[in-house]
């Protein structure tokens, strides 16, 4: 759906006010976030800026909310030439803005969070929350909104504290909304809840700069598209331009947004499950009776909802789980009972699903976390003492080996955007001859241009030899990368499926069907409506 | 403050032997707790984050406190100064007296504290001209005892024993010392290794308790720095009391096992020192150019990518607090040998307290920690100076001390309590959207 076409919208709604960027360029020391950006937004469209981790989206809307001073360039409300010193100064002349990152006062209420920065005082300078409260459910009321004055903030779920972010910019009369990443904390049914409100909004006058990366949420709410490369425009274009068109103006080269790999060729089956049991403390059993074997150069990729024994599964390859009962071979050899330095050790490649809790330590610069399972080796420390020389070489290697952007080596990880540090945990641990290569959730959280990137890789290392498991709870992801795919529901595995299985198959399995059971009722759907799925 | 997710169960990677059967091993009936579920940064994260903000900021908000804290000192001499007090009185007849009678006060405190702890040509004796050695005899024991709360915090244990492994570190140097007889060089030897033992032993304890049972390593260090009080008060009732003396005091240490003087008899400057700055390079190396150091920093900074990357993090723990328990006992060994030069109840005075001040101070880092430490000394060796010459109370410098915690401490402490996120501490973590189990079936039909 889109909404109403920018010209009429102007007929209707005099209180909208057009915004221009004219030239806005923002540099930090050397690096130069924004390059002469020119921006129009029209009065009651949904603007969408779309650009990759990295490209300056964030810098620039935080020079539009006064956040940062610009170098040069200027803002035009209404054709005035403005100046905003901080964001009291935008909000001010109408301007809101939703941060990728909440700022919220978690323990305060919701209309104590309204209200912070604008409280009004009644007798006796107690702090009076009625008017606001009322105002909140004004709002709340007039576009479904659905909050609670009163509730505490962080008790509620990510997609509401997400509203009051948008409530309080309302509450200072924004005309123009922006907002940052909103979709990335957000569930499939979260966002399209926003995409409804976001309609509402700009059908009752409010502009929206919208900010993503998702080239399928930009192409159905936005009006109109600027696309961003490495701090300048690179174009724009209507939401009706295809996938592939947007992902390459993104990029800066053409995307090819399915994967092309050759068949597998796989050879000896030289990783083998058996019997594999994990169990909780409490005696759950998080993986029940698993068994299956992968062979040199084929990818099995593991399907399954969130939460269905898959994390545990790769943890008990790694060592990682104490509770541990079957066998887990490679190459002959148990790993069951080895510590994770000796899994490592014997070939195995892992990335963890959670690459900023397991993968990285964030306050280590990227050179150390390049070697952060290799520190021990010879190439890297002679006796106890780091060999710093190596490490920063190998660093630079893979930097550029892997397109890792960064300032530099030496930058800490945390400072690197999703795509970026997912590259260097890969990096890391594709950097050392593998008998087996797992990797949990890939790509999770990362940009188009680097999916394909990762994907790549990963397809690489299959056609090096190297037996791979991929889980994924992304059906896409799962389906491009699979040579053959096995479906985890409630730690058992539902059966494994050749690569080119079809979604309806493994939604049932992944619901909890083996893979005969699904064929059949599969098989007796198509009959009963009398037509091929 | 405990991390949700960090693992007390031993993983000893050289004991943990491949499983022969071809059942594979099954260690459900392993006593060790099996891994806890992860979650997110949640509320008990936020204590071990707030730890670790107060404990390696910037460098700035150190300078910061310390001259924020010496304004505020400053206004404390100036307005309960008698003669201020009596400028005051006709303060609106002339205000100039006032404000000259407060700045004769602040600057002669100060001044003479600086003297104090630096140079002061108007002392009588050398002791007090040359106040900068008494400076760096009084840092001795807090540098080694500061780098011992900054290498454990950087393997992320807040290590609030080093008071009790101070004195265990001084019962063992001080039993080998006038416990036994050996020649002059090799008797010193044997009273620092012996320190460092006793001290490793102490912190040893908490780091091993940490690693097999989970126990909280801040509760069994302040029960520790109990235990360790009143054992040296018993054994210097018993076994390590001097028999000439009515008093609980052991035998003096003999002149073999007592640091050499680097100055002379006139200063207390002794070769404590000069251990104590070995000690700084030596830990600056280990944390920064060596393996062990990598994995100490790795498991502090975040324990679960160190598990997932091979590292046996409760062996960090206890490797860790073995190293950090040792230096504290070589403060021990810098008080016995080289200042106090026998054993009472009070050796560790407040050492071992200052010393988590002076690694907070100093960020955590060994250099800082150092320079930390010659701060504090500096207060301590000025501090009576000023009190004798400028009649200021000593207490001041207790406030200021204190003062610069709280500065350093606070704004964290708050945005802590409202769960603030910092501006320069990354943002979250973004929780992953999950597919329902609901949505997809109904997809999948
Ligand atoms: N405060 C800052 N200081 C230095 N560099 C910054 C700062 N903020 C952003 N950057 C850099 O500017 C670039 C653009 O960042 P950002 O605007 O956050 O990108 P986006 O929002 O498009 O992902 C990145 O390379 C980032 O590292
Ligand atoms: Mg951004």
């Amino acid at each position: 759906m889109k909404s109403v076409p920018a010209s009429d919208t102007n007929l209707r709604m005099v209180a909208t006010l057009k915004l221009e960027l004219k030239g806005i360029t923002k540099s930090f020391g050397s690096l130069v976030a924004n390059d002469r950006i020119d921006l129009v937004v029209e009065p009651g469209e949904i603007h969408c800026l779309l650009g990759e981790n990295g490209a300056g989206k964030s810098t620039l809307m935080n020079v539009l909310y006064g956040l940062y001073e610009p170098t040069s360039g200027e803002i035009l409300v209404d054709g005035q030439a403005v100046k905003f010193s901080g964001p009291g100064d935008a909000m001010a002349a109408g301007i809101g803005m939703v941060h990728q990152h909440f700022m919220l006062v978690p323990v305060f209420t919701v209309a104590e969070n309204v209200a912070l920065g604008r409280e009004s005082t009644g007798l006796g300078g107690v702090l009076d929350l009625e008017q606001t409260r009322k105002k909140i459910r004004e709002i709340s009321a007039k576009f479904g909104f659905n909050v609670d004055p009163d509730a505490v903030i962080e008790e509620l779920p990510v997609g509401v504290q997400q509203r009051v972010e948008i409530i309080k910019a309302l509450v200072r009369d924004a005309r123009i909304l922006i907002l940052d990443e909103p979709t990335a904390v957000l569930t499939p049914q979260e966002t399209d809840e926003l995409m409804d409100i976001m309609r509402q909004l700009t059908a009752g006058g409010t502009s929206i700069v919208f900010i993503s990366h998702k080239l399928r949420e930009v192409k159905a709410i936005s009006d109109r598209i600027t696309v961003i490369r490495r701090g300048k425009v690179v174009g724009t274009a209507d939401p009706s331009a295809s996938t592939t068109d947007l992902a390459s103006m993104m990029v800066g080269r053409s995307v090819n947004l399915s994967l092309d790999k050759a068949p597998a060729r796989p050879g000896e089956e030289v990783f083998r499950i058996r019997n594999l049991t994990v169990m909780s403390d409490d005696g759950t059993r998080l993986v029940d009776d698993v068994s299956f074997a992968v062979a040199t150069g084929e990818i099995l990729t593991v399907a399954g909802v969130q939460g269905n024994g898959q994390t545990e599964l790769t943890e008990a390859v790694l060592g990682l789980h104490r509770h541990v009962r079957g066998s887990i071979t490679l190459d002959g050899h148990e790993l069951v009972g080895r510590s994770v330095r000796q899994v490592l050790d014997a070939g195995v490649g892992f990335v963890p699903e959670d690459r900023r809790i397991d993968g990285l330590v964030g306050a280590f610069s990227i050179a150390e976390n390049l070697v952060l399972d290799l520190y021990g080796k010879k190439e890297f420390s002679r006796g106890s003492m780091m060999n710093r020389t190596a490490i920063a070489e190998h660093a630079a290697r893979k930097i550029e080996e892997f397109d890792v952007r960064t300032p530099s080596a030496q930058a800490p990880a945390d400072k690197l955007s999703g795509g970026n540090q997912q590259k260097v945990v890969l990096a890391r641990e594709l950097s050392r001859p593998l008998k087996l290569f797992i990797a949990s959730q890939p790509t999770r959280g990362v940009d188009v241009g680097s999916i394909e990137f990762l994907h790549k890789r990963i397809v690489a290392e299959r056609d090096q030899g190297t037996p791979v498991i991929i889980v994924s709870t992304e059906l896409d992801e799962v389906l491009e990368l699979a040579d053959r795919i096995a479906v985890l529901f409630a730690g058992r595995l539902m059966g494994i499926v050749p690569g080119k299985s079809s979604r309806d198959l493994l939604g049932l399995m992944m619901a909890g069907l083996s893979a005969d059971e699904a064929r059949a009722q599969l098989s007796a759907t198509t009959t009963l409506k009398g037509e091929p799925s | 403050m405990t991390d949700p997710r960090t693992e007390p169960a031993p993983e000893d990677s050289l004991s943990a032997a491949p499983a022969g059967s071809p059942g594979g091993a099954d260690l459900t009936g392993a006593a060790a707790p099996m891994k806890l579920p992860r979650t997110g940064p949640g509320k008990d994260e936020r204590g071990k984050d707030l730890i670790r903000e107060i404990m390696t900021g910037s460098g700035l908000v150190s300078v910061l406190a310390v001259v924020v804290a010496l304004l505020i000192g400053a206004v404390l001499i100036a307005v309960t100064d008698a003669r201020v007090a009596a400028a005051a009185g006709y303060f609106f007849a002339q205000p100039g007296d006032t404000f000259a009678a407060m700045w004769a006060a602040v600057s002669e405190a100060y001044g003479s504290l600086f003297r104090g702890a630096t140079y002061d040509p108007t002392a009588r004796t050398w002791l007090g001209q040359l106040g900068i050695f008494e400076t760096l005899t009084f840092a001795t024991p807090l540098i080694l005892a500061g780098l011992s709360v900054t290498i454990a915090f950087r393997a992320g244990l807040f290590n609030i024993g080093a008071q009790g492994q101070i004195i265990l570190g001084a019962i063992f140097a001080g039993a080998l010392g006038f416990g036994m007889q050996l020649p002059p060089g090799i008797h010193l030897l044997v009273v620092i290794v012996g320190g460092a033992v006793g001290g490793a032993i102490w912190g040893g304890i908490a780091g091993l308790l940490k690693a097999r049972t989970g126990a909280h390593e801040v509760i069994v260090t302040i029960m520790l720095n109990y235990i360790a009080v009143n054992l040296v008060l018993y054994l210097l009732k018993n076994q390590l009391k001097d028999p000439a003396s009515s008093n609980p005091v052991s035998p003096p240490m003999p002149g073999s096992a007592v640091f050499p003087l680097l100055l002379g008899p006139n200063f207390r400057l002794n070769a404590g020192f000069i251990l104590a700055v070995l000690a700084v390079i030596a830990i600056a190396w280990l944390l920064n150019r060596s393996t062990l150091g990598f994995e100490f920093r790795a498991i502090g900074a975040n324990p679960n990518a160190a598990r997932t990357a091979g590292m046996v993090v409760s062996r960090g723990y206890i490797v860790v607090m073995l190293i950090s328990g040792g230096l504290s006992g070589l403060a021990g060994v810098s008080q016995i040998s080289g200042t106090e030069r026998s054993l009472d109840a009070d050796v560790a005075g407040n050492i071992g307290f200052d010393a988590i001040t002076v690694a907070l101070l100093g960020r955590s880092t060994p250099w800082g920690t150092f320079f930390a430490a010659l701060l504090f000394g500096a207060f301590k060796a000025g501090g009576t100076s000023m009190a004798v010459n400028a009649d200021v109370s000593i207490d001041i410098v207790l406030v200021v001390q204190s003062l610069i915690v709280l500065f350093i401490a606070a704004p964290p402490l708050i945005r802590a309590i409202f769960r603030v996120k910092s501006p320069t501490i990354n943002p979250p973590t973004i929780k992953p959207p999950t597919i329902s189990a609901q949505a997809t079936r109904g997809a999948a039909v």
